[in-house]
C-alpha cells in the first residue's frame, strides 16, 4: 500500500513580483515499509518535497494524498493534528530539547502532541531507548550526547508516536561517514522491526546507496524514480 | 499541566542569569509595595488612631451650622437639651455605637496669675469622655487621672501652655471666659494634669469639668457644642453615620460628621492612598515591562526549538501555554520570594521599631503590619501581569511558521 502518492505536484514561491518554482509538477507514489531518499544538490527543491509531505507546506498545484489523506487540504490546525498523529520527523541539527534528558525528549511527543498516560509514555519510552542502544544514557542531556547519539534519540522521538511516516531533513548532514552510515542502519531496523517508512533527504552520494528507493530532483523536477513506483 | 510547568521551570533554569534578574526586579517591586503598604498603613492607623481616639472620636453630631463657624467655637451654635436628647436616643439605638461624651467647647484666657494666653478648653463629664476617647488619659505627660479623666475644679491643660507659662500639675490658674450674653466670667481651677500635643484638631486643647465649664459661661440650659461618637470599629464609620443621620433627619436642626470630615489629616490619608495606588500602578509596570522583555528574548532564542515542536505537530495551544507557564512560574516565584522577603522586614521593623517626627509630635514608633488580603491582591496583581506579559511572546510562539522557524539561524 503507498503510504504517499503525489501527482503533478508542485511549488511556487514568490519572491516580490518574481515566481520562484521549487518543485515542478512531481510524481510519484512511496510504498509502506520503504527506506526512501530525495536526492539532489541543494536549491534542487528536495527539502520543499519533505516539507509538502510533511504537510509543513502547501503545493500550489497538484495533489498529495499522505496516508490516505488529501493533505494539500488541511487548514493549519488539521495539519498540526495531522502531523502529531501519524508523522515523526529527524532533522538535520538533531533539535533535541537541551533542558530535557534523552528519555524526556523521546516522551516529548508522547506527552505534548498526544497526551498519553505516564504508564503508557514509560513504556514506549523504555522500549525506544533499548530499541536504538541508548537505554544507558537515558539520564543524560544533549550537550553530554555525542551527534551519533543525539541523532540515535531524534530517531527514537520520531518513532515514539509510532508514526506510519517518518520523515528526515538531511539527517546524516552533520555526522561522520561511520556515523551517519548506523544511524542508516538503525532506520532500516526500525523500518524492520516497527514497519514505519522513512523518507530522507541527502545530497550524499555515499548515503545514497543505503536507500532502496531514490527520487532525484534537478531544479524541482523529478529526474529518476529508482526503484519508487512511478505515478502518472 | 505539572508537566508543562516542570518544563518551564527548566527553560526558566537554562538562563538562569536572566532568570535571576527578571526575577529580582519583580521581588523588589513586591517589596516596595508591601512595604510601602505596610507602613504607610502603619502610619495612617497611628494618626488615626491617635485623632479618633484621643480627640474627634469616630464622629460627632452637632447642631446644623457649627461644623462651619468651628475655629470660633460659637457658643450661640449650641445644641440645646432637646436636641441633645434626640441625639442620645439615636446613638442608644445604634448598635455600631459603643460610647459618646457630650462636650462643651469654647475659648478662654489663661493666667497663671503673671501671664495670659488663650486657650480651647473642652467641659466633659469626665467618665464618659474617657470611654468615648481612651487614648486621652495616655497622652497625660505630667499630673494624673481622677475619675477616669479630672475632678470638678480641676483643668488639663496642654503642654505647649504648660512649658510656656512654666506650669505644673497642683498649680492655680485663672480661666475668663465670654458668656453668651457677652459677660465676662472667670474662675480659679487647679491643674491636674499636662497633655502631650498631638496633632490636628482639638490636639492642644484643654479639658475641663462640663459643670465647671456651664458655671464659668453662666449657662442655664445643658447645653453642649458637640457629642463625639466611638464605634466598635472604624470601618463601621460610613454605615453607622448615614444610619445615625437618618434617625437625627427629624430633628432638623442637627447634622453628623465623620472624623475625616473634621480633621486635615484625612487629606494626608487621601493623598497616601494615591500614592499606594501610584506604587501599584508602578508595579505593574515593572512586572509587565520585565516579564514581557525576557518572555520576548526566550521566544527569539528558541525560533528553531519552536519550529520542532510545531512541526511534530504540538498543538498551537500547548505551546501557547508552555511560554505562559514560563511567564507565570515568574511571577509565583517573584511573588513567593518578594512576599516572603517583605514579611521578614516588617518583622524586622517591629523587632527594631523607626520612630519619626509628624507634626509637633516626636518619637512616634511605626508599628508595620502587613495584611494576608494586601499580599494576596499584590500576589495575585504580579502573577496576573506575569501571564498578561507573556500573551503577547507565548501567542507569537504558537503561531510561528514551522518551516520559517526551523530555517532560523
Amino acid at each position: 500500500m503507498n503510504v504517499v502518492v503525489a501527482d503533478k505536484l508542485s511549488k511556487t514561491y514568490q519572491a516580490g513580483a518574481v515566481a520562484v518554482p521549487a518543485v515542478r509538477e512531481a510524481s510519484f507514489a512511496i510504498g509502506g515499509g520503504s527506506l526512501v531518499a530525495f536526492v539532489g544538490p541543494s536549491g534542487s527543491g528536495k527539502s520543499t518535497l519533505l516539507n509538502m509531505v510533511g504537510c509543513l507546506d502547501h503545493p500550489s498545484a497538484g495533489t498529495l494524498q499522505v496516508l490516505g489523506t488529501n493533505v494539500a487540504s488541511l487548514d493549519r490546525r488539521a495539519a498540526a493534528d495531522f502531523r502529531g498523529a501519524n508523522l515523526g520527523f529527524i532533522f538535520q541539527d538533531f533539535n533535541l530539547i537541551p533542558v530535557l534528558s534523552a528519555a524526556e525528549n523521546i516522551e516529548y511527543p508522547l506527552l505534548m502532541v498526544q497526551n498519553r498516560p505516564a504508564a503508557e509514555r514509560r513504556a514506549r519510552v523504555m522500549e525506544l531507548l533499548e530499541a536504538v542502544g541508548m537505554a544507558e544514557q537515558a539520564d543524560k542531556r544533549p550537550d553530554q550526547l555525542s551527534g551519533g547519539q543525539k541523532q540515535r534519540v531524534a530517531v527514537a522521538r520520531a518513532l515514539a508516536t509510532k508514526a506510519k511516516l517518518v520523515l528526515a531533513d538531511e539527517p546524516t548532514a552533520n555526522l561522520d561517514h561511520d556515523t551517519a552510515y548506523r544511524i542508516l542502519e538503525l532506520m532500516k531496523k526500525m523500518r524492520d522491526e516497527q514497519g514505519t517508512t522513512f523518507v530522507f533527504s541527502t545530497h550524499d552520494p555515499k548515503i545514497v546507496g543505503e536507500a532502496e528507493v531514490v527520487l532525484t530532483l534537478e531544479d524541482g523536477r523529478l529526474v529518476n524514480n529508482s526503484g519508487a513506483k512511478a505515478h502518472g | 499541566m505539572a508537566k508543562i510547568l516542570k518544563l518551564a521551570a527548566r527553560n526558566l533554569a537554562r538562563y538562569w542569569r536572566r532568570t535571576l534578574l527578571t526575577s529580582g526586579l519583580v521581588i523588589l517591586g513586591v517589596v516596595a509595595v508591601l512595604l510601602f503598604i505596610a507602613v504607610s498603613g502603619s502610619f495612617k492607623s497611628l494618626i488615626v488612631g491617635q485623632i479618633t481616639d484621643s480627640m474627634l472620636g469616630h464622629l460627632q453630631v452637632h447642631r446644623r451650622g457649627y461644623v462651619a463657624s468651628i475655629d470660633n467655637l460659637p457658643l450661640n451654635l449650641n445644641m440645646k437639651p432637646a436636641a441633645v436628647a434626640q441625639a442620645e436616643k439615636a446613638l442608644e439605638g445604634d448598635d455600631a455605637v459603643v460610647a459618646w461624651s457630650p462636650r462643651l467647647k469654647f475659648g478662654s484666657m489663661f493666667s497663671n496669675f503673671t501671664e495670659t494666653t488663650s486657650i480651647r478648653l473642652n467641659g466633659v463629664l469626665p467618665e464618659r469622655e474617657a470611654a468615648a476617647m481612651p487614648m486621652l488619659a495616655g497622652r497625660l505627660v505630667q499630673g494624673s487621672v481622677a475619675n477616669g479623666l479630672l475632678e470638678r475644679g480641676k483643668v488639663l491643660i496642654p503642654e505647649i501652655i504648660a512649658r510656656g507659662m512654666k506650669i505644673k500639675p497642683g498649680d492655680t490658674v485663672v480661666l475668663v471666659a465670654t458668656n453668651l450674653d457677652g459677660s465676662v466670667n472667670g474662675q480659679t481651677f487647679v491643674v491636674q494634669g499636662v497633655l502631650g500635643d498631638v496633632t490636628g484638631p482639638g490636639g492642644r486643647d484643654g479639658y475641663v469639668h462640663l459643670e465647671d465649664a456651664r458655671a464659668l459661661l453662666r449657662m442655664t440650659e445643658a447645653e453642649v457644642s458637640e457629642i463625639a461618637v466611638r464605634l466598635k470599629d472604624l470601618g463601621a464609620l460610613p454605615a453607622a453615620k448615614a444610619r445615625i443621620a437618618a434617625a437625627l433627619a427629624g430633628a432638623g436642626a442637627l447634622e453628623v460628621h465623620g472624623w475625616d470630615q473634621l480633621s486635615p489629616f484625612a487629606n494626608i490619608a487621601r493623598m497616601i492612598d494615591l500614592l499606594d495606588l501610584f506604587i501599584r500602578v508602578m508595579l505593574v509596570g515593572i512586572v509587565l515591562i520585565a516579564v514581557m522583555n525576557v518572555m520576548i528574548m526566550a521566544v527569539y532564542e528558541r525560533i528553531r526549538e519552536i519550529g520542532m515542536i510545531s512541526a511534530i505537530g504540538t498543538p498551537p495551544r500547548r505551546i501557547l501555554a508552555l511560554f505562559l507557564a514560563e511567564g507565570a512560574l515568574l511571577g509565583v516565584v517573584g511573588t513567593a520570594i518578594g512576599v516572603a522577603l517583605s514579611l521578614a522586614l516588617v518583622y524586622a521593623l517591629n523587632v527594631w521599631p523607626v520612630q519619626f517626627a509628624f507634626g509637633r509630635e516626636q518619637q512616634l514608633v511605626l508599628a508595620p503590619s502587613l495584611a494576608g488580603a494586601d499580599a494576596l491582591l499584590i500576589g495575585a496583581i504580579v502573577i496576573v501581569m506575569a501571564i498578561l506579559a507573556s500573551l503577547q511572546p507565548a501567542w507569537k510562539a504558537a503561531r510561528m511558521d514551522p518551516i520559517t522557524a526551523l530555517r532560523h539561524v
